[in-house]
């Protein structure tokens, strides 16, 4: 069987991982990290995606696209509290969220499709081989449409997806491998946009989740907000100036507050400073751990709520976990260990790389597909209610959150009329007894045969499988015929939409990668441009009058080759400037790290050393 | 044990989990009740451990993830097979959906299981209700009565969890008693007669008892 790798399609980071024997191992990038910012910029030499295109958050806010996870399966009403703080511009059709970057508008599977492929890709680089089977991760929260919409997205990136699985689950599979634990485990997962928290059972093997909880929409990202929000105030009181309405600036400024509270995670205080849109003023404050504090733990607090719902649900008390595992980046924050620990009454364990941990997790998963790791056995549950409305707009609750997937419930369908031949059947999810106050997930219409009314008897079989993902199928009881069901999801795209989006992300396949060799070569084209320009401007006068003419018509020749359409070419140029300024910079890297060492001791000298 | 032929080589199969000849997976009878299925008596006492053994082994056997480099057939078995596997599963382990489950089991023809408040507290409900309305008419203002209403209803609560556990109480010994029937070997008409009057008390006892609990939760809910 081919490979099948596990993807954590992150909020802010994603990494593709895969076994390596019996090691799940991350695959590593060129430059060594193994994460991969969830960030797409459409520049004007094409795709960017990942660590250069978070250098776009800045230069081209409108075209840069982050976050797109809080999108997934959602439509425009709700994520209207948001829409503020994005610098794109969201619209909507046929229930879902369109991103619209200059004349053309993508959903956010499409953009999540991008990310994959560009993991795929980096995978594919490393193994050698191409890669077109795997398992990716969700929040264990998601509903069924956020699901959907992440199995559309592997669907556009080329990429089977033969498992959707939850991150905290995901998250446990990688400790048990490596901790070999037996007993009661939390695992607490505070990310960049999602916060979940699953309650499992781990023996002899098999990992059973007693009960999920959670909050898709809180996370680092609500952390830097508040943070972005306060220097807005700042801003806005001492210089009059409204920074939301400047893209390029409000994305430093959320850069900036997420850089502070990252620093305060280790530091005790920290300072901050911000150029400001009128091109001459400068932002500066300090922000201490106890500010920061204050001001995020309404949100951390957050957090604990279902957390205790979920130890209620799993009919345990604090006291019966036994560990306390902590995955995602914002775990990192000493009030957020302080808040966790302060719930179980035991410090948690973080022996195991946050950052990694869930990726890691969904590589065993796919090793337990595989055939390969067979005495590891993963069982989740549904983390909502399911229910169907009936008259009077009250829901009839067919499966039960928490319940162990994959599961299945029938209801019997009558008419009431004589005649009647069809019934309207409009599934919800969610806990509320009303069907307005549940999360609509679809309708569809049952026909009937043409008889008396209550004659007719229809079986539906509502089955959630094992990627938490509803499946609905109809037979007429008096017949035994089978019935197809056209599911018609509220929130998603249709079987048709994702079928053209496949279809032109195929289309666009062969041409992408000849653009895509073009897109490289020319971006390192251009910033190699402007470092050697740059580096003119502070050290021409250490070289020769020889050795300044070379470099500058290998600059010539180098822009020359840029505007043409032949990455060779433009690869050609490129070494031929690095040949030319080798000695060059290895001059302004003696002289400008003698400068750096200078300003280093400078600023120890006027500041002191805030390690705590 | 009915049995059958395997889906795939029509070989005899008589309930096994996977034919004995080409050893592909074969379905659990849709007709089978939880109990036969988790391979237990239909007894109402049962062993935690021992369940959830069985279970994790079955699900060894059956779940999807192992079954994803396997035909489509197979796939749908194992779909099938699991999804029965986990609701006889979490039937079986809550005592009250266990006896709820066998209540309708052995039930002719009203599988149903009305709720009803229990007879002697009729009236009471009835008053208690109508303070609970009155309760969420005042809609928070702070008063006098409203402050005593909420005592009032907090103590009301107290005696229906107390009633509550007594009712579970009952329930339990009625499962000791039902086991000891059931294990009886040639069961007479007597005690055929006695596990009618059994079923007949539990079935009660899960009506009022659930009717119970949702007012209680409705307490919960509003005074806390
Ligand atoms: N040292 C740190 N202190 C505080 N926050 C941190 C630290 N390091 C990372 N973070 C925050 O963690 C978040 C990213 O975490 P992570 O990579 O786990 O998220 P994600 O997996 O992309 O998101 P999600 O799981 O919600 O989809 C960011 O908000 C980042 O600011
Ligand atoms: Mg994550």
């Amino acid at each position: 069987m081919a490979r099948i790798v596990g993807i954590d399609l992150g909020t802010t980071n994603s990494l593709i991982a895969y076994m390596d024997g019996k090691t799940p191992t991350v695959v590593p990038g060129r430059n060594g990290r193994t994460m991969v910012p969830s960030v797409v910029a459409m520049t004007d030499n094409g795709l960017i995606v990942g660590d250069a295109a978070k250098e776009h958050l800045v230069r081209n806010p409108e075209r840069t696209i982050y976050s797109v996870k809080r999108f997934m399966g959602k439509g425009l009403a709700d994520v209207q509290s948001e829409v503020p703080y994005f610098p794109y511009t969201l619209q909507e059709q046929g229930g879902v969220i369109r991103i619209r970057i200059g004349d053309k508008s993508y959903s956010p599977p499409q953009i999540s499709a991008m990310i994959l492929k560009e993991l795929k890709q980096r995978a594919e680089a490393h193994l050698g081989e191409s890669i077109t089977k795997a398992v990716i991760t969700v929040p264990a929260y998601f509903n069924d449409s956020q699901r959907q919409a992440t199995k559309d997205a592997g669907m556009i990136a080329g990429l089977e997806v033969l498992r959707i699985i939850n991150e905290p689950t995901a998250a446990s599979l990688a400790y048990g491998l490596q901790e070999r634990t037996q007993g009661t485990i939390a695992v607490y997962d505070l990310g960049g946009g999602t916060f979940d928290i699953s309650i499992l059972k781990l023996k002899n093997g098999i990992f059973e989740v007693l009960a999920t909880n959670g909050d898709t929409h809180l996370g680092g990202d609500d952390l830097d907000r508040t943070i972005g929000d306060l220097f807005a105030k700042d801003i806005q009181e001492q210089y009059g100036i409204d920074i939301n309405l400047h893209g390029d600036d409000m994305q430093s400024l959320r850069l900036e507050a997420e850089r502070a509270k990252i620093r305060l995670s280790d530091d005790l205080k920290t300072s901050v400073t911000l150029n400001l849109p009128d091109g001459k003023s400068q932002y500066r404050r300090e922000l201490t751990r106890d500010q920061l504090e204050e001001l995020t733990l309404p949100l951390i607090e957050r957090s604990l709520g279902p957390c205790r719902l979920a130890l209620k649900d799993a009919g345990l008390t604090p006291a019966d976990i036994d560990e306390v595992v902590l995955v995602g980046g914002s775990t990192r924050m000493p009030l957020v260990r302080q808040c966790v620990e302060g719930l179980f009454g035991k410090p948690p364990h973080s022996n195991l790389n946050p950052d990694e941990v869930v990726a890691l997790g969904a590589a065993v998963q796919a090793d337990i597909l595989s055939g390969g790791t067979t005495d590891m056995l993963l069982l989740d549950v549904t983390p909502l209610s399911l229910g169907i409305e009936t008259m009077g707009g009250v829901v009839s609750s067919l499966i039960r959150r928490n319940t162990t997937i994959p599961t299945s419930a029938k209801e019997m369908f009558t008419t009431y009329v004589d005649g009647q031949t069809s019934v309207d059947i409009h599934i919800l999810q969610g806990e509320r007894e009303l069907a307005r106050d549940n999360r609509s997930l679809a309708r569809f219409q049952l026909k009937m045969p043409p008889l008396p009314a209550g004659v007719p008897r229809i079986e539906v079989t509502f089955l959630i499988d094992a990627n938490g993902i509803l499946n609905v199928s109809a037979r007429d009881v008096r017949t035994g015929a089978t019935q197809s069901v056209a599911v018609k999801p509220s929130y998603g795209l249709s079987d048709d939409e994702v079928e053209k989006m496949i279809g032109e992300s195929f289309k666009f396949a062969a041409e992408d990668f000849k653009a895509r060799q073009l897109i490289e070569a020319r971006n390192e084209a251009e910033a190699i441009l402007h470092a050697t320009k740059k580096a003119l401007g502070q050290g021409a006068h250490l070289l020769t009058g020889d050795d300044l003419a070379a470099i500058k018509s290998a600059l010539t020749a180098l822009d020359g080759a840029r505007s043409t359409e032949d990455h060779k070419l433009i690869r050609t140029r490129i070494q031929d400037v690095e040949k030319v300024t080798h000695d060059f910079a290895e001059l302004l890297m003696d002289t400008s790290l003698k400068e750096a060492l200078q300003n280093k001791s400078l600023s120890e000298m006027t500041e002191p050393s805030e390690k705590a | 044990m009915a049995r059958s032929m395997c889906w795939h080589c029509q070989s005899e199969v008589a309930g096994e989990y996977f034919c004995e000849r080409c050893v592909k997976v074969q379905p659990l009878s849709k007709e089978q009740d939880y109990f036969t299925c988790l391979g237990l008596p239909r007894l109402l006492t049962i062993d935690a451990t021992g369940l959830e053994n069985k279970f994790y082994e079955m699900s060894r056997s059956f779940h999807p993830d192992f079954y994803q480099t396997k035909t489509d057939t197979e796939r749908t078995i194992s779909l099938g097979n699991s999804a029965l596997l986990n609701t006889a599963y979490r039937t079986l382990k809550d005592p009250i959906q266990r006896a709820e489950y066998l209540v309708r089991l052995e039930a002719g023809a009203v599988k149903e299981i009305r709720n009803q408040p229990p007879a002697d507290l009729f009236e009471e409900i009835l008053s208690l209700q109508d303070d609970l309305e009155e309760f969420r008419a005042a809609d928070g203002q702070p008063s006098a009565d409203l402050t005593a209403l909420r005592t009032k209803l907090q103590t009301d609560r107290e005696a229906l969890e107390r009633r509550q556990q007594d009712m579970e109480s009952r329930l339990f010994d009625l499962f000791e008693t039902w086991d000891r029937l059931q294990r009886q070997f040639e069961p007479t008409e007597a005690i055929r007669a006695k596990k009618e009057s059994v079923l007949k008390e539990m079935r009660e006892l899960l009506s009022n008892r659930t009717y119970v609990r949702n007012i209680i939760n409705d307490l919960v809910a509003t005074v806390g």
